[in-house]
């Protein structure tokens, strides 16, 4: 009943991005088109904060460098195959994922937030400080990569269609693992390592393993990203950007696939409402003031997030305060 | 006479120290299959420090632990685990957001991990999910499977403890104060329990209820800050000058 209804609910969300071209201009294309990959990004980040319990507050590192791996291994005037650069892609983030995370997991609470920023820091300034990223500048993906004869992702509505599938596809793979034994142990790991350790689970390599499904899912979003910009620059990897994915996910609501996608739509819709001269005028520019405003807002009124919406207003109705957080079957 | 091969665990002359603090002072003990060895003492007289350096959490500072009869000082937790010791803790540590049902399930996957197969789901994994049943009848929870274990009462709770450390299935049974805030008809239960689970399991015991202690242990090891003062059968240890004396005190 309520599976279903968790269903129905994201089916929908996902029809309604499947019908959207046929509505909107280019710019709408262009911004739905960029929230998707940032939503691909929070959910590889809802992985380890929400159902493993491990704030990384270095996820944008793993993003530019799945974006400046598709910009430096592309050919200069021949069109890549996404066959063979959206592998590497991943492979490349997955990897320094694999690195970070066999560091850091080493550490907990406080000190590993600090530790994934300080490897994310790095990255950002090798990127930023040598020319091997073209330094401040950035450097540009010339060619964009095809396959084939059939996507050409130069075309925004072909990204457009692409990025959408690779959204259901990171929903659908994560949905599975979280029912899984490895997601049930991930949720084990969250509520009490402790337990877990004690019942004979290696809880490390468990952490690591999530750590670098995270990252590869980042350095997908950073493919798509830097082939729908065209271009990729250090900023990609700064802490602003890690900051506000765990924004998206704390405002979506914590602990849920649902959620994370929400938080994403949610935040860049709201940044782009606070950034529109249309509505504010001259004060639009002054939009990180509103929207900073109605995070600290949402999240004093709605503690579970977004997600916890419904369950708010049936408490509200029945007179109950909503059942607690229960968490009998994953997903 | 038990056999040596029914010696399931050995700790020769552990001793753990935090910082000037002697907490657990070279002490030697075994389990035998079959048997319940009980281990009193006073409040600080490091019972779960004990525990927590036979079942892995922490390491001994001195001493040596054997597991059948394999030198296992150096092994982790989990890997004591998967050897089969089944600990449970003092205060409860279960997964109060899982379901019974889940708890159980979970631990009973410990030994049937499988992490790699991502396309099956762990409600319908064909060895946990039975065993998981099997443990919560076990301990008498069945018709609580589907409830969240931090809603269950307290004597409920330290009955899931002891049905997660089951599920693993155990050989060597370290139990922290099972009996713990339960009222008498728990602790009837419970103790009957215990006295099921020994056939098969080399069992410590670590308890404040000395009715209870003496209605089921086969044998008493006491402990008084930090070393054992006396080991051996029940009525020894109720006749003993120097416990009588460390327990109604002489001054």
């Amino acid at each position: 009943m309520e599976d279903k209804s968790k269903f129905v609910f994201v089916a929908a969300i996902f029809l309604a991005l499947a019908l959207y071209p046929l509505m909107a201009g280019s710019y709408g294309i262009d911004l739905i088109t960029k929230i998707m990959i940032y939503a691909i990004l929070v959910l590889g980040l809802e992985l380890l904060v929400g159902t493993t319990g491990l704030v990384c507050f270095g996820q944008a590192a793993f993003f530019g460098i799945g974006a400046y791996a598709a910009v430096i291994f592309s050919p200069q005037y021949d069109s890549p195959s996404i066959i063979w650069l959206l592998p590497l892609c991943i492979l490349a983030a997955a990897l320094y994922a694999l690195f970070v995370g066999a560091l850091s997991l080493r550490t907990k609470g406080v000190y590993f937030i600090m530790v994934t920023l300080a490897f994310a820091q790095m990255a950002y300034y090798i990127v930023h400080d040598t020319p091997i990223g073209g330094g401040t500048d950035g450097i540009y993906l010339y060619v964009k990569p095809v396959l084939g004869s059939l996507i050409d992702l130069d075309k925004s509505l072909v990204l457009y269609g692409f990025t959408l599938a690779c959204l259901i596809l990171t929903f659908g793979f994560l949905g599975l693992l979280l029912r899984s034994r490895f997601g049930r142990a991930l949720a084990g790991i969250k509520t009490n390592e402790q337990r877990m350790r004690a019942t004979g689970f290696s809880t490390y390599p468990y952490k690591l393993a999530a750590f670098v499904i995270s990252g590869g899912i980042a350095g997908l979003a950073g493919f798509l990203f830097a082939v729908k910009d065209g271009f990729v620059n250090p900023e990609m990897m700064s802490w602003h950007l890690s900051g506000a994915l765990l924004v998206m996910i704390i405002l979506g609501g914590l602990g849920s696939l649902r959620g994370a996608l929400i938080g994403a739509f949610a935040f860049a819709l709201l940044q782009e409402f606070f950034k529109s001269d249309a509505i504010f005028g001259g004060f639009a520019k002054y939009w990180h003031l509103g929207l900073g405003a109605t995070i600290i807002i949402s999240v004093a009124l709605l503690p579970r997030g977004l997600i916890g919406v419904p369950a708010l207003f049936r408490g509200k109705l029945t007179g109950t305060r909503g059942s607690p957080d229960i968490d009998g079957k994953g997903a | 006479m038990t056999q040596a091969q029914d010696i399931l665990l050995k700790a020769e002359n552990i001793t753990r120290r935090w910082g000037g603090l002697v907490a657990v002072n070279q002490v030697s003990l075994d389990l035998h299959r079959g048997e319940i060895h009980a281990v009193i003492g006073t409040n600080g007289a490091g019972k779960s420090t004990l525990i927590n350096i036979l079942s892995g959490e922490i390491p001994a500072s001195e001493g040596r632990v054997d597991i059948m009869n394999k030198d296992a000082t150096a092994w982790s937790q989990p890997k004591r685990a998967q050897a089969g010791v089944g600990r449970s803790y003092q205060r409860n540590t279960i997964y109060p957001n899982f379901t019974v049902f889940e708890n159980c399930r979970l631990a009973a996957q410990a030994r049937a991990q499988k992490p790699w197969s991502l396309w099956s789901s762990a409600r319908d994994c064909d060895y946990s999910a039975p065993l998981a049943k099997q443990v919560a009848e076990q301990v008498g929870l069945t018709e609580w499977l589907e409830r969240p274990a931090g809603l269950l009462s307290h004597g409920q709770k330290r009955q899931l403890e002891i049905a997660m450390c089951l599920a693993i299935k155990p050989q060597i049974l370290l139990l922290d104060e099972p009996l713990a805030g339960m009222g008498a008809e728990e602790t009837d239960r419970m103790l009957n329990l215990l006295k099921e689970l020994k056939s098969a399991h080399a069992i410590l015991l670590v308890e404040h209820d000395m009715d209870a202690v003496f209605r089921v242990a086969d044998r008493i090891t006491v402990m008084v800050n930090g070393s054992v003062i006396a080991s051996g059968a029940p009525e020894d240890i109720r006749n003993d000058p120097q416990v009588q004396a460390a327990y109604l005190g002489d001054h």
